[in-house]
């Protein structure tokens, strides 16, 4: 196994240590380390399967690995669940749209703003006339693409629009870091050419932690790359590296040519 | 204005106009009618604030609702045998007042849906429909053998209790009361969905993984809809008791809850006036079936039967059509 | 108080959590394989009674009766299954509450139209009425220990039925992955209404057999539709143990608690009111039961994560 993370540990945003965690027979995850550091985009790739999003549940809370740690800016968070994690400054984008399908696209965005600024127990007071969470949440739309579409009902979207605006409530939030599960899926070549540029430059705000399976994408964004399989982190290392590792190549890379 | 809006408009003032409408007609029965709606109404904006808007499906509502007339009863009981409810560690004697009797209504039954809520709330879906209706019954099997407020027979009082400067003897004042505090639940109800714990509330219902990953608890946005909810139906409870002077443990039962989900159901869940129109017709529906047939309940529950398998939107969602709006 | 009370009380408490298990046993399953809470259990319960109740007072025959009722009830319930109940394995639970709360006044009504408000009498039949001599010197209703008896071997019979044949691994199957059981060539139409059948009949028989010991009336079933329930949330939802055990559990606490704790509060109380309170608490035991269990296991003894 290569492991090329930083043994100082300057600059870690997110660190995984040595996490397992098993369903019955089958092992999701394997001792899996890796650590996401400041204004990086590092990369998750790897076949179906292979327990991408078993890690990124265990990362923000959703799922109790049976061993290993996680921290979150330097400290530990195994004790906290994911609302203490996304209180934290983890941001997080799910594969499968997990979006208040009655509301509109802004009031989705304007509840990411409430999380962040809190006063959720406020009884009264139209929160869609509240000028500083609507700015924000418009603010995040734009950035995204999907301002034009505010007034929309969230579930008349399309499936790419909806990972845009899995993006733009994860935004609102202002996180610490990101933790991105696919957000180019059903994007269609133009939006997906879009979102690349958008998160190019989104990681000198947060770090992000992309589980992605568009590979142009992927080479395209990543510092470090990060290969699954089996549950098992076989490589980690620039995408130089990754690209000349052979066996990543034997391992998943093999029948698809990479850039 | 939109045609919910309207329908909305058109129901709120039939209901205020039927009474005045009755009062000069000396039709006496009419205006209590109302007054029932009224009433029921109310108990069902609060059942739809946890229903509607939170999605908790609760069928324990009847020990709200019993809860509140159960504080009216025991209060004015008290009052009209001049003993007191205790003498030690404080004398608290008995009221007919009725705005104090509500303070203690809403505050018992929100009491007693913080402790129901924070019990059946760590579980969910199926568990909770059960557990709020165990919780639900467990009061009624208590009330029954409480024999010192009456068990199975209840309690009556004597004289309807008083209001400070209205004669509540006379039933338009006695339904003007009832139809305020309706409109103000409904205000409030209405503000409640637009704030910000509104937003919050109804998105816990259409995506825990949502809410949950903006930092927000759901257990704690249930817990407080479930808590406002119960003290709103505890209100309605102790009208209702005072409407009948009348106290007993079938306010507790289940099929209380029952009922007043059917007509929020029935009205339209989570439209703000769902529970008006919905109460509305349940007891024109009573009267109006109960006048045919005595198992006028059979023809209840084939409408309700046709209302949940081919049209959900209820009668406003039949009228305005189906999208619950969201502005 | 005496030890053969006690006993007494045992067996009361045991002949009690028989009869819920037969009632939770059904409601357990249907929710376990397919997915849906069913209020109108209780009106399945009541079938059973009035059906036994007709059959014995034409031909005389108790065991007629009984397989009347559990004819009666596996019918009634092929029937509402066929025409309401797979219309809502796909709707959400506010649904199926409606829709099944809608049957019971239907179920009720309908009742009461047809045979009116007053109770009907199923009697115990001579051969299994008086009481017989237990070992240590206890007098035990004959047909109550019957009731027990019948209890555990339908029951073992269910154990048998899930564990061992090839509709229960169909239904275990079903439980797990709906999907998997339609890969297997299973007719899942044909799977659920037979297993709301079953549940039906066992409900069906526990109604005649405890409608001869009470009456068989309107609305006997929605006690013990709520107990059920209680013994569903104690046990888990979908595991027929945990049905078993929380059935058991229930049929104790209830019946040694409605004897025993007014006794025990007239140790320190005046008696009149330690009767009061000790009932009054009595009548509440089997959910502070509930509240303490959920407070260490939300899911149930027995629950996977539903």
């Amino acid at each position: 196994m290569t492991d090329m993370t930083d043994p100082s540990g300057a600059g870690q945003v997110l660190k995984v240590s040595d996490l397992s965690k098993s369903f019955g027979a089958l092992q999701a995850s394997k001792n899996i380390t890796l650590d996401l550091r400041a204004g990086e985009i590092h990369a998750l790739i790897g076949p179906n399967g292979a327990g991408k999003s078993t890690l990124i549940k265990q990362i923000s809370g959703e799922l109790r690995p049976d061993s290993g740690s996680v921290s979150l800016l330097g400290r530990p968070v195994d004790d906290l669940d994911r609302v203490a994690r996304a209180r934290m400054g983890l941001g997080r984008t799910f594969q499968i749209s997990a979006l208040a399908m009655e509301f509109t696209v802004l009031q989705n965005a304007v509840l990411g703003a409430l999380g962040a600024r809190g006063g959720v127990f406020r009884f009264l007071g139209n929160v869609m006339r509240d000028k500083a969470l609507v700015a924000q949440a418009e603010h995040a739309l734009e950035r995204v693409g999907l301002l034009s579409d505010a007034k929309r009902r969230t579930a008349d979207l399309s499936h790419g629009q909806r990972r845009q605006l899995e993006v733009a409530v994860a935004l609102t939030l202002q996180p610490k870091l990101f933790l991105m599960d696919e957000p180019m899926a059903g994007l269609g070549a133009g939006g997906s050419q879009a979102l690349t540029g958008f998160l190019d430059t989104l990681r000198h705000e947060a770090p992000i932690l992309l589980v992605e399976h568009d590979m142009d994408a992927v080479f395209a964004l990543a510092d470090r790359i990060s290969v699954l399989v089996y549950g098992e982190v076989i490589a980690t290392g620039t995408t130089e590296e990754i690209r000349n590792n052979a066996e990543v190549q034997r391992a998943y890379l093999g029948e698809e040519e990479p850039v | 204005m939109n045609r919910e809006k309207l329908l909305n408009t058109a129901v709120i003032l039939l209901l205020l106009a039927i009474p005045l409408w009755a009062h000069m007609a000396e039709e006496p029965f009419l205006i209590t009618l109302a007054t029932k709606v009224a009433i029921l109404a109310l108990a069902g904006v609060g059942l739809n604030i946890a229903l509607g808007i939170g999605g908790l499906v609760s069928l324990g509502h009847a020990a709200f609702f019993g809860i509140g007339g159960y504080a009216m009863g025991i209060l004015a009981a008290h009052a009209q045998n001049y003993e007191p409810l205790a003498e030690w560690p404080m004398l608290i004697e008995g009221t007919n007042q009725m705005p104090v009797i509500w303070l203690v209504a809403v505050v018992a039954s929100a009491l007693a849906a913080l402790v129901i809520g924070a019990l059946s709330l760590r579980t969910s879906g199926v568990y909770f429909i059960m557990i709020t209706l165990a919780f639900g019954q467990m009061l009624y099997y208590f009330a029954i053998s409480w024999t010192a407020y009456g068990g199975e027979d209840g309690l009556s009082i004597w004289v309807r209790n008083e209001f400070p400067g209205l004669n509540t003897l006379v039933p338009l004042e006695f339904f003007l009361i009832c139809y305020v505090i309706l409109c103000a639940a409904l205000w409030f109800a209405a503000r409640l969905a637009r704030a910000p714990f509104g937003l919050a509330l109804s998105a816990a219902r259409q995506c825990e993984a949502r809410v949950e990953t903006v930092g927000i608890t759901p257990y704690q946005l249930r817990l407080t809809a479930f808590v406002i909810s119960g003290a709103i139906t505890g209100l309605a409870g102790a009208l209702f008791a005072d409407l009948n002077r009348f106290v007993s443990p079938t306010m507790l039962s289940w099929h209380t809850s029952g009922e007043i989900m059917i007509f929020v159901i029935i009205g339209g869940v989570g439209r703000l006036f769902g529970p008006v129109i919905g109460a509305a017709l349940f007891i024109l529906l009573e009267h109006l079936l109960g006048g045919i047939s005595d198992y006028w309940q059979i023809y209840l529950g084939g409408l309700l039967l046709i209302i949940v398998l081919y049209a959900r939107g209820g009668v406003i969602g039949a009228i305005s059509g189906r999208e619950v709006a969201h502005d | 108080m005496s030890l053969i009370l006690i006993l007494e009380q045992i067996l009361n408490g045991l002949q009690f959590g028989v009869m819920l298990f037969l009632m939770a046993a059904g409601l357990t399953l249907v929710f376990g394989v397919m997915g849906l809470i069913n209020l109108a259990h209780g009106a399945l319960y009541m079938v059973g009674a009035f059906a036994a109740a007709i059959v014995a007072a034409w031909t005389g025959s108790f065991v007629l009766a009984l397989v009347a009722s559990l004819a009666a009830a596996a019918a009634a319930g092929a029937l509402v299954e066929l025409l309401v109940i797979r219309k809502l394995y796909d709707r959400d639970h506010l649904d199926q509450v409606l829709a099944t709360f809608a049957l019971i006044l239907i179920f009720s009504e309908g009742t009461r139209w047809v045979f009116g408000s007053f109770p009907l009498f199923l009697d115990v039949p001579s051969y299994l009425s008086g009481p017989i001599s237990l070992p240590g010197g206890i007098e035990y209703p004959l047909y109550r220990l019957t009731i027990i008896a019948i209890g555990l071997v339908v029951a073992a019979g269910l154990f048998w039925l899930i564990a061992r044949t090839r509709i229960g691994i169909q239904i275990r199957a079903g439980e797990s992955d709906r999907e998997m059981i339609a890969a297997l060539g299973v007719d899942i139409s044909k799977l659920y209404t037979l297993v709301f059948a079953l549940g039906a009949a066992l409900a069906g028989l526990a109604g005649a057999l405890v409608g001869a010991i009470q009456s068989v009336q309107v609305g006997m079933g929605e006690p013990v539709l709520i107990l059920a329930f209680v013994v569903i949330v104690i046990g888990g939802i979908g595991s027929i143990k945990g049905a078993m055990v929380g059935a058991l559990l229930v049929g104790l606490t209830d019946t040694l608690g409605g004897v025993f704790l007014p006794q025990l509060f007239g140790l320190f109380m005046e008696p009149a009111s330690a009767t009061s309170v000790g009932a009054s608490l009595a009548s509440m035991l089997i959910y502070i039961l509930m509240a303490a269990i959920l407070l260490v296991r939300p899911s149930g003894l027995y629950g996977g994560q539903h």
